[in-house]
């Protein structure tokens, strides 16, 4: 696909050198990994931006685009059939050989320059590796305890371990397992996005945990004694008398594990909803009438 | 020792002059170690250092500059916490029956 580095640096065809210079440390400034590195998009721009002054920053190959251009598909033929002309004629133009080394650019560019014509600019660019996002669906259970996971990146596994009390949309940096750097440069991180998806009976805020206990009406009237279900297991809790429909109780220390905090637990909040008794007996109906009288 | 970069590699490593890393350690942008007259960085500030480095040097950015971008980028990762804390908070309440 044909790709319009003009457009890219936002400059005109007849651009002088200067402009072009000027266009790319703009641009380049905006769009630097290291100044949006939580743009998953950074590296992608950054190198098309590079690719970009690549060429329009080098007379050479920018005659050679500016050339060929939109033909860019044909651009070798052209060449090969032009150093024909010129070998037959006694003259032997240098061209953009001696290319060692793959940079990370366009199909367009490796077919109008080779792979890696940059290679042959004084100065050698160190190039950060990609970084590499990966997201990990976990249940609210799985967050809850400390627990390993393998993935498969590039090929390699990696063994991570999640701690207990991840956030849901967190983000953790395995620093040196993105793509590989060039010439040199260093590798570029992973970023694992942690998604936690909703449990039907505990809602999570924080370290805290939400969740609802039903209650008949007798016990919340009279009070009692009740089981309810905890990520740690059953515990009981005791009513007081007289509970009213949508009052809550805390229980210290029965919520999330705090992050990175090995022992320390946030809090469950339990909200009774009171059942109304249905179908009442005539008998039933009678007492609440005399008890209404009161 | 097992954890300290010598400041002449990482110099001759990256093709700069020692001064640079003095002129950082003033600014308050690093910290760097003497030990017996030789000086070192901590291995767990290495990214940090290549980051300056690649801001300064790629990026024509002076040491004030990324003092300012050093100071901005911790703002959004706070904010990029809270925001992701108070999304978490909200899913609490939209899906309460």
């Amino acid at each position: 696909m044909y790709i319009d580095y003009y457009k890219i640096l936002g400059i005109e065809k007849n651009a002088s050198p200067e402009q072009v210079k000027k266009a790319y440390r703009k641009l380049a400034r905006k769009y630097h990994p290291d100044i949006n590195p939580s743009d998953k998009n950074a590296n992608a721009n950054f190198q098309q931006i590079n690719e970009a002054n690549e060429v329009l920053s080098d007379p050479e190959k920018r005659k050679k685009y500016d050339q060929y251009g939109k033909d860019w598909q044909h651009a070798e033929q052209f060449e090969k059939a032009q150093q024909y002309q010129e070998k037959s004629s006694g003259y032997n133009q240098s061209g953009y050989s001696g290319a060692q080394d793959e940079g990370d650019f366009s199909d367009f560019f490796g077919s109008m320059f080779g792979r890696a014509a940059n290679a042959g600019r004084s100065r050698q660019v160190k190039y950060r590796g990609t970084d590499y996002t990966a997201e990990i669906h976990l249940n609210l259970t799985d967050a809850y305890e400390t627990h390993k996971q393998t993935m498969t990146v590039d090929g390699k596994n990696i063994r991570i371990t999640i701690p207990a009390g991840i956030e849901n949309g967190q983000t953790i940096k395995i620093s040196g397992h993105g793509g590989p750097g060039k010439n040199g440069g260093p590798n570029g991180d992973l970023y694992i996005t942690f998604l936690i998806a909703n449990h039907p009976t505990f809602k999570r805020s924080g370290n805290d945990l939400y969740t609802k206990a039903d209650l008949d009406l007798y016990k919340a009237i009279l009070g009692g004694e009740i089981t309810i279900e905890t990520l740690k297991g059953k515990v009981k809790l005791k009513i007081k008398p007289e509970t009213q429909n949508g009052s809550k109780v805390k229980l210290k220390g029965r919520g999330f594990p705090v992050y990175k905090k090995e022992g320390q637990y946030g809090d469950l909040y339990v909200t009774f909803s009171i059942a109304i008794p249905t179908n009442l007996t005539v008998k039933q109906k009678e007492l609440f009438t005399e008890l209404s009288k009161f | 020792m097992k954890n300290l970069i010598p400041v002449n590699e990482f110099c001759t490593h990256h093709n700069i002059g020692i001064s640079f890393i003095h002129s950082l350690q003033e600014t308050g942008l690093i910290e760097i170690k003497t030990v017996e007259e030789s000086v070192y960085i901590h291995k767990s500030r290495l990214p940090e250092l290549e980051r300056i480095v690649r801001l300064y040097f790629e990026l024509d950015i002076n040491l004030e500059g990324i003092e300012t971008i050093n100071y901005l980028l911790k703002q959004i990762f706070i904010m990029q916490d809270e925001i992701t804390m108070l999304r978490n908070r909200l899913r609490l309440y939209e899906s309460t029956d």
